[in-house]
């Protein structure tokens, strides 16, 4: 019997995997940069604590939750369908890639979106009271949200209600991963209050060039986070391709000349930011827009984004990171932009408002953000308060003045040199023998 | 003796140790230092968010000298730490009472 296995588009996937994979310690780079020296470690262990929870979670029962067949009315997958992946290790020739690349793809998507979730707490969450936080919000909320929103019906399986029932588009997860990781953000930004000292103490990126090279293995990644999603090495891949590059480009100048204009500088973090901003928003569109439109799309997001930040401080929340800022309203902005800018001759096949699509599609997009939004707002904001009020989630006052890499980790990010990382000896070693002039006692030292 | 301190700007380090080396001077200590004069800090826009930094990079250079070569001394440091602009900084003299050269166990004026 001949196989339907397709190795260019297996190649594709497991290598768009890989990619993927790397957007989270690029995210830790990113959000690491972006805080003060004391909290660096803590501020990057936030993705890599994600990395290793949700990478077993995933394979344990999240990927059943999200693509197992539905229980009913298109909102959660089987959790025990496919525990554990079992039955699924056997050689499947009727696709044209093996099921076992696309769980690899779809596990590290699960990874980022939690991890991003990170930003918004920077600097004052219990690290213990995070990664519970992770497994819990990443079982309640992501896994049935990525049924909703990447689970298509098929020969003998029901999906999620977005893509089969709404039929709301969203390529590679503007809603599912940004809009979803926005709200957590947000609510938990909530839930935990603001950093001690919040818009008086100066907290400033502690190290600008790491968020340099974040946004840039983020870009990279990104690549096979939207390229990746055509799930197939042909088209649809190339033009999610081209829209990742222009739409972030396009995004890095709208969020520098908004600078510009308002603060009289283009900045370092500003152009990183742009890219990021660019970056989310075309992650739901990237297969529905022509290339010209993605210029349009990232551009706006650029502005867009660069202005939505300034809300934390008129509204008073401490979104650190700006993952509300950044990724909520970049992914809102992406996500129904499709209902605007989308295009028939694109692989989606879609014509949004302004190329005589009417409001077909334009409505779609608006429920299905606001569906994820709300839905992840809610329980993030209960699943935090649960965790508050038990274990505890925000970290003791005075740790986190002195350092929660300190507090929660026993490290610091950085030596300084001897008199500033405050000199000491190994633990347990023996005091410097004195000099023999000044103690007459000392046998170790020949005088 | 006198301990001369000078706070100057970083980038008239070199130029103040060439002066004070062609005037004689045997030795010096150097630290990098902050603070603000009239001139205070400057400002940083991170996201939107401006941050006023007060404290403005300096080098302090410290010189002990004897009591005749002070006014030459200071005269000589700020000759060549001066640039006219705003942020030059300052030049002080105090009286030390004693100076001991580690090595010898030398006295006063011998130690310098």
């Amino acid at each position: 019997m001949d196989s339907a296995l397709n190795s260019g588009d297996t190649a594709w996937i497991l290598t768009s995997a890989a990619l993927v994979l790397l957007m989270t310690p690029g995210l830790a780079l990113f959000y690491g940069g972006m805080v003060r020296a004391k909290s660096v470690l803590n501020m990057m262990m936030m993705s890599f604590g994600a990395l290793a929870l949700i990478g077993v979670l995933w394979v344990l029962y999240g990927y059943s939750i999200a693509f197992g067949n539905d229980v009913g009315g298109g909102l959660l997958g089987n959790p025990f369908e496919y525990f554990g992946l079992s039955g699924m290790l056997g050689e499947d020739t009727s696709a044209p890639y093996p099921v076992m690349a696309f769980v690899a793809f779809q596990g590290v998507f699960a990874i980022i979106t939690v991890a991003l979730i990170s930003g918004a707490i920077a600097d004052r969450a219990k690290f213990g009271a995070w990664l519970v936080f992770a497994g819990v919000w990443a079982t309640l909320v992501y896994f049935p949200v990525a049924h909703w929103v990447f689970a298509f019906d098929g020969d003998d399986v029901v999906g999620g209600w977005i893509a089969n029932n709404l039929l709301a588009l969203d390529f590679a997860g503007g809603t599912a991963v940004h809009i979803n990781a926005g709200a957590a953000g947000l609510a938990l930004a909530l839930v935990l209050g603001k950093r001690k000292g919040f818009g008086r103490d100066p907290m400033r990126p502690h190290n600008l060039p790491l968020v340099m090279l974040g946004a840039g293995l983020l870009w990279f990644g990104w690549f096979g986070f939207n390229a990746g999603s055509a799930l197939s090495a042909g088209n649809t891949a190339a033009v999610a391709f081209v829209n990742t590059i222009v739409a972030t480009s396009a995004a890095i100048l709208g969020w520098l000349l908004t600078e510009k204009v308002r603060d009289g500088h283009a900045t370092s973090l500003g152009g990183a930011s742009g890219a990021v901003a660019g970056l989310v928003a075309i992650t739901p569109a990237c297969n529905a827009v022509s290339p010209v439109m993605a210029i349009v799309l990232g551009a706006v997001a650029g502005v867009l984004c660069a202005l939505a930040v300034g809300l934390k401080y008129k509204l008073g929340y401490d979104d650190s990171l700006d993952v509300v800022g950044v990724h909520l309203v970049g992914g809102l902005w992406g996500t129904i932009a499709i209902g605007f800018l989308g295009s028939a001759t694109t692989p989606a096949g879609v014509d949004g408002l302004f190329f005589g699509g009417g409001v077909d599609q334009l409505w779609r997009q608006v429920v299905g953000a606001v569906a994820v939004l709300g839905y992840s707002f809610v329980l993030t904001w209960v699943i935090g308060t649960v965790i508050q009020k038990t274990m505890g989630f925000r970290l003791d006052q005075d740790d986190e003045v002195a350092g929660i890499d300190q507090a929660e980790h026993a490290e610091s990010g950085y030596d300084w040199g001897t008199l500033t990382s405050g000199g000491g000896r190994v633990a347990g070693s023996p005091a410097r023998p004195t000099d023999a002039r000044h103690s007459s006692g000392s046998s170790e030292v020949s005088a | 003796m006198k301990l001369i301190t000078a706070i100057i700007k970083p980038h008239k380090l070199d130029d103040v140790k060439s002066a004070l080396e062609a005037y004689g001077i045997q030795g010096l200590t150097i630290s990098e230092s902050s603070g603000y004069g009239r001139q205070r800090g400057h400002t940083e826009v991170y996201r939107g968010a401006e941050y006023t930094v007060d404290l403005v990079p300096k080098v302090r250079v410290e010189v002990l000298v004897d009591d005749v070569d002070a006014h030459d001394v200071v005269e000589v440091v700020v000759k060549s730490a001066q640039t006219g602009r705003i942020g030059d900084g300052k030049v002080w003299t105090q009286p030390v009472d004693d100076v001991v050269r580690v090595r010898t166990g030398e006295h006063g004026p011998d130690a310098l």
